[in-house]
């Protein structure tokens, strides 16, 4: 699977669309998925929890494993993704169209690498 | 260093996701992922490479009078082709591995032990020797290729004759022809559904391995990693070495009673088990009854009182439900109990219920 051109990507296996400057997509990527297998349980914040730079806002669990999800911003969660906790398996059917939370007021970001930078951290990985 | 069995080039072909486990490398899932192969396994069939487990025989006239001292099931009444399955305890009663006992010939056993404990075993095995008897470790010339699932049967009548081929559960048949290869062919498992374990050279390994997925091709036969042998044995509530049973836990608590011959005249371990009755706590499977999914290590209460910990525990694709399994202390152990399990700082609700969770029709 590609990943896609127009998102932004953490180190850590999120991916990230922004909206606008301080508004934007948080979800995992196909990497991510791969890795974790079949996904069976997802726990997401609520809307208006703060979610904080690279400390986890959501846990993810597969068969195997459970998996912390951190978050690439200090910001409020505006939405969650009420799909994703009825239906999982939709993260590894399609990880970059099944976003997690949408967050406004960021205030911090960590850095977050474009496509091809992203593709080379998980070159290493592997 | 991790080993590799014979079958390791097989898997990575496969499209297997090799991981480190019990000192070998071995395929935690294949493409299909776990819930499609542990499905395969519950309504078709799979195939599992479990050559990382350990055989030893015994061989001697005193080989029956050493099992029955160092194990806590009775063989004396055993016949040649039989299985038992039994734990091995230490001087205090603590379960130090359990394994299955073939009766190979009239004066000997091959012992079936978990590759985690394969060297502590053999350790203990050989301190334990008395009289005329043989002990030989021939845990790396053996593979071990479990076939299980309802289509089993179908499968391995395509490449054994029939007289290779056990019918009754727990008998075996040493010498059997599958496919013009001897093996030692086994009507056991750890998935809870019908099926047989094959014990071969390892050098024929791969050559069973392919005439087996050949011949289930037309039955939906898929190769199966780790990932789904320990779903499939959890959801049939099968207790796993290191999780339901370690050195501290009596088999009386983990609940292996069938297992266990009190009334045999002596047996290492005995009076160590003898020690702990009446049981203060003991083994029970856990529904989830809030959302979330419980795993091992996890405390469990009720109220703000500690009762125990999880041992097992994650999402059963059959159920399509998070199930677990833990050692409580005994007031707490009834079915329809209404506990809580802390899982990372968050109370998920759980209730108690009968083991197995599954049970084939």
């Amino acid at each position: 699977m590609n990943n896609p051109k127009n998102l932004k990507y953490a180190k850590t296996h999120e991916w990230v669309k922004m909206i606008d400057d301080s508004t934007a997509l948080i979800g995992i990527t196909n990497f991510a998925q791969d890795a974790l297998g079949d996904i069976v349980f997802v726990n997401l914040p609520e809307p208006g929890d703060s979610c904080e730079l690279e400390t986890s806002f959501a846990d993810i669990e597969s068969v195997k494993a459970v998996s912390d999800i951190l978050s690439p911003f200090t910001a409020t969660v505006s939405e969650i993704n009420e799909a994703v906790i009825d239906s999982p398996e939709l993260i590894n059917s399609d990880p970059y169209g099944t976003w997690l939370i949408k967050v406004e007021n960021i205030t911090d970001q960590r850095e977050l690498l474009d496509v091809s930078a992203y593709e080379l951290v998980c070159e290493t990985e592997e | 260093m991790e080993l590799k069995t014979p079958l390791y080039e097989k898997h990575v072909e496969s499209g297997g996701k090799i991981v480190p486990f019990a000192g070998y490398l071995l395929p935690v899932q294949y493409e299909s992922g776990v819930i499609n192969e542990h499905m395969s396994v519950r309504t078709k069939a799979g195939l599992f490479d479990v050559s990382h487990m350990g055989e030893v025989y015994y061989t001697g006239k005193d080989a029956l009078a050493n099992i029955n001292m160092l194990l806590t099931n009775d063989f004396t009444n055993m016949k040649i082709g039989q299985v038992r399955y039994s734990p091995m305890c230490n001087e205090e009663g603590g379960v130090l591995d359990d394994l299955l006992v073939y009766k190979v010939g009239e004066d000997e056993y091959l012992i079936v032990v978990n590759a985690g404990n394969r060297f502590k075993d053999v350790k203990w095995m050989k301190q334990k020797l008395f009289g005329d008897v043989t002990f030989t470790d021939r845990s790396d010339k053996i593979a071990q290729i479990a076939l299980q699932g309802p289509a089993a049967p179908g499968i391995l009548a395509k490449v054994a004759d029939k007289p290779s081929i056990p019918i009754k559960y727990y008998t075996f048949i040493d010498n059997a022809n599958v496919g013009g290869i001897s093996c030692l062919v086994s009507r056991t498992g750890y998935t809870g559904e019908l099926g047989y374990e094959i014990y071969v050279a390892a050098e024929n390994a791969v050559k069973i391995w392919d005439l087996l997925i050949e011949a289930g091709r037309d039955f939906g036969l898929i190769p199966c990693g780790l990932g789904a042998r320990d779903t499939l044995r959890l959801e049939a509530g099968m207790p796993l070495y290191g999780h339901e049973m370690d050195e501290t836990i009596s088999p009386l608590e983990t609940g292996l009673d069938f297992g266990v011959k009190m009334n045999k005249a002596d047996f290492i371990g005995k009076k160590g088990i003898e020690a702990k009755l009446p049981l203060t706590r003991k083994r029970v499977g856990l529904k989830i009854t809030g959302r979330g999914i419980v795993r091992e290590h996890e405390k469990v209460y009720c109220g703000n009182k500690s009762v125990g910990y999880t041992t097992s525990g994650t999402h059963c694709p059959y159920f399509k439900k998070a199930l677990a399994m833990a050692i409580l202390e005994i007031d707490y152990t009834e079915p329809g109990t209404a506990l809580e399990v802390d899982v990372r700082g968050r109370r998920i609700p759980v209730e108690i219920i009968e083991l197995p969770f599954y049970k084939r029709d």
